[in-house]
């Protein structure tokens, strides 16, 4: 069932278009994750979700509810922020009522709701305390109690761990999935980091202009991006792209600076392209093979390695290939040398294949 | 023989630049405390005294004489009350004057800060030019305002009058104070349910003992300093400490009393003085505070 229904929603500030023909259903029990780089709209659609901003077009459901003219207040909502947003004056016990009581909910039911959230987040111990006496990742917990106690069916989340430290923000990313599977009510989380995005969703939707540009699960999205901004956003480091043309036929062939990658094995979507026509060849890092292993690949050629980054679990090396810079990962636990001639390898079936002009996967 | 160097490096006590910067800054302090050296001095002499003219010397016979008239006896004119009843005048003045345009600045910087209605870039922009108008140009319309609306010569009259004055600066203050606090903290009070009012009394006042600080120094600075609006709006009888204070000392009949001039205008200035010596610190960081983000 659709939990979130949002039709043909668009938003201007003045000329500016800041969200365009947005269409977007959201099941329930559905983690959403929004990414994209900043200024892509991914936290004004949020708020326009919570009802923060008001939109110059379209429609938005919340349970089958038009919630499009209503307050924030009465759209079913919680919502977590970036820089937690508590009330600085109030104890986290007063945070955390806040709400119930403009809600006018009888007190020993807001003792209650406060008692259930504060156990579930573990936050007992610091009913009492105010928000500047707690660290970031206790505020942050707050900041998610407050919006538990509203008991409602959709939790929207604006880039709730870009504040914390890189330690703490993958305690409270494992924290967020454990409460997501726990309580299994509709989340959309805003953020611009892959990793959290990866690993939180059930879906993601890529923006960029205000625009949706692929809305799919987390594997779908790293393993066959609609376009190359996608393939490029995805993926750390990112995905190599070179320029080069396609020979249809039946036996398809990529041509790129006097080398020729076999496509023959390549799933093409929407019959393939026509012969002579440029495309880009996008090839991650991680799906190259290396030494004995790169033979058997369906595309195998030797390189020098010119700069060895070695990142622990993983070595990166770059490199050139067909006149184009090309780095790719290899395991961290073997040995590499500036200038030392690697045969490299990969299939194009893990490749990916973009159309120059209009940038889409063919 | 050269020391190797280890640890923090030492501190001059007396370099050039550090004895520079104090011989100026109490040469400063003492320029500007000279007149109120000699103003206390003088206050406390009796007249034969002050007739010697030596306006610098310690008092021989140390007297509060003149501080009792200046307060009690004094003659403004045809009243010889002395400053008390300036004083009075000059609280009832105030305190209303205060609070009212604080409270209405107060929610008129909130509403501009957060709830950004339609036009309210040319609201802000006309409050301000408004600070900009002297004074002077806009005497006779609110003269006529005032009488129209049956205020003039009143403690009502001037009240209203300082709290139109009072908005734009106060405005500024408020409406740039709260541009500088989060404002995911106003949506999240949003999503809370709180409203308009709600989210102003029990988000936004809590967090701003500073400001509203800020704002009550000025305005009781100014409005206690008034002098222009004091004598044309609020009628003889209610004319504040300032205008009474100039009528002790420019009394053209009789001897010049120099020592109770002297005692008067300290009276009238101690309150103003009171304030920037109680709140000294808060003055300086509201100030910044309100200028830093424009």
């Amino acid at each position: 069932m659709k939990s979130i229904e949002i039709k043909d929603l668009s938003l201007n500030f003045g000329d500016l278009k800041v969200l365009e023909d947005l269409n977007l259903d959201i099941y329930d029990g559905e983690f959403l994750v929004l990414l994209g780089a900043s200024g892509c709209g991914k936290s004004t659609l949020l708020n326009c979700i919570a009802g923060l901003l008001d939109i110059s077009d379209g429609q938005i459901f919340i349970k089958g509810n038009n919630v499009t003219w209503k307050e924030p207040k009465d759209r079913g909502i919680g919502m977590v922020f970036q820089s937690y947003a508590l009330y600085p004056q109030m104890s986290v016990e007063g945070n955390l009522s806040f709400g119930l009581k403009n809600a006018g909910i009888p007190k020993a039911e807001i003792v209650e709701r406060v008692a259930r959230a504060a156990s579930i987040l573990q936050i007992e111990s610091l009913l009492k305390r105010k928000p500047a006496q707690l660290s970031g990742g206790q505020r942050q917990r707050v900041a998610i109690g407050r919006a538990l106690v509203r008991e409602v069916d959709v939790f929207l989340f604006d880039e709730p761990l870009s504040n914390l430290d890189a330690k703490l923000r993958a305690e409270l990313r494992v924290e967020i999935k454990r409460l997501h599977q726990k309580l299994s009510n509709t989340m959309i989380y805003v953020t611009h980091d892959q990793i959290e995005a990866l690993t939180l969703a059930d879906r993601i939707a890529i923006m960029r202009d205000g625009k949706v540009q692929q809305l799919d699960t987390p594997h779908a999205i790293y393993n066959h991006p609609n376009n190359k901004y996608v393939a490029g956003f995805i993926g750390s480091p990112g995905m190599n792209f070179m320029p080069g043309k396609l020979n249809g036929g039946g036996n398809p062939q990529f041509a790129t600076g006097g080398l020729s990658v076999d496509l023959s094995r390549y799933p093409f979507e929407n019959g393939g392209s026509a012969d002579g026509s440029e495309a880009w060849l996008g090839v991650r890092p991680e799906h190259v093979s290396i030494g004995r292993d790169a033979s058997g690949k369906a595309f195998s050629h030797e390189v020098a390695v010119e700069v060895v980054e070695p990142m622990g679990s993983d070595t990166l090396v770059w490199t050139t290939l067909a006149d184009q810079e090309f780095r790719f990962r290899m395991d961290g636990q073997k040995n590499v040398e500036v200038g030392e001639k690697l045969n490299i390898g990969f299939d194009p079936v893990s490749a990916s294949v973009f159309d120059m002009q209009t940038e889409n996967r063919l | 023989m050269s020391i190797e160097p280890i640890g923090p490096r030492p501190q001059r006590n007396f370099d050039p630049t550090r004895i520079m910067i104090y011989s100026v800054l109490i040469v400063a302090a003492l320029y500007y405390l000279l007149p109120l050296y000699v103003m206390i001095m003088t206050s406390l002499k009796g007249m034969p005294e002050v007739r010697l003219g030596n306006i610098f010397a310690p008092p021989v016979e140390v007297t509060f004489e003149p501080w009792v008239k200046a307060w009690d006896t004094a003659c403004t004119g045809l009243y010889c009350e002395g400053l008390k009843v300036g004083f009075w005048n000059s609280v009832q003045i105030l305190i209303p004057s205060v609070i009212i345009s604080i409270a209405i600045a107060s929610v008129n910087g909130y509403a501009l800060s957060f709830w950004r209605f339609k036009g309210a870039e040319v609201f802000f922009t006309i409050l301000i030019f408004g600070s900009f108008i002297p004074y002077q140009v806009m005497l006779y319309p609110l003269v006529i305002i005032t009488r129209e609306l049956g205020i003039f010569g009143s403690l009502a009259g001037v009240i209203f009058i300082h709290t139109i004055f009072g908005m734009p600066i106060l405005t500024l203050l408020f409406r740039n104070y709260f541009a500088s606090l989060p404002e995911e903290l106003f949506k999240a009070a949003r999503v809370d349910g709180a409203g308009f009012w709600g989210i102003f009394l029990k988000i936004l006042v809590p967090m701003s003992p500073p400001i509203f600080v800020v704002a009550i120094i000025l305005q009781v600075t100014g409005i206690w300093n008034d002098f222009l609006f004091g004598v044309i709006f609020a009628g003889t009888k209610n004319f504040p400490m300032t205008v009474q204070l100039n009528n002790i000392v420019n009394t053209t009949q009789g001897v010049k009393e120099y020592n109770v001039n002297m005692a008067a205008t300290i009276l009238t200035g101690g309150v103003p003085l009171l304030i920037y010596f109680l709140s000294g610190k808060y003055f300086v960081r509201g100030i910044a505070a309100g200028a830093v983000k424009g």
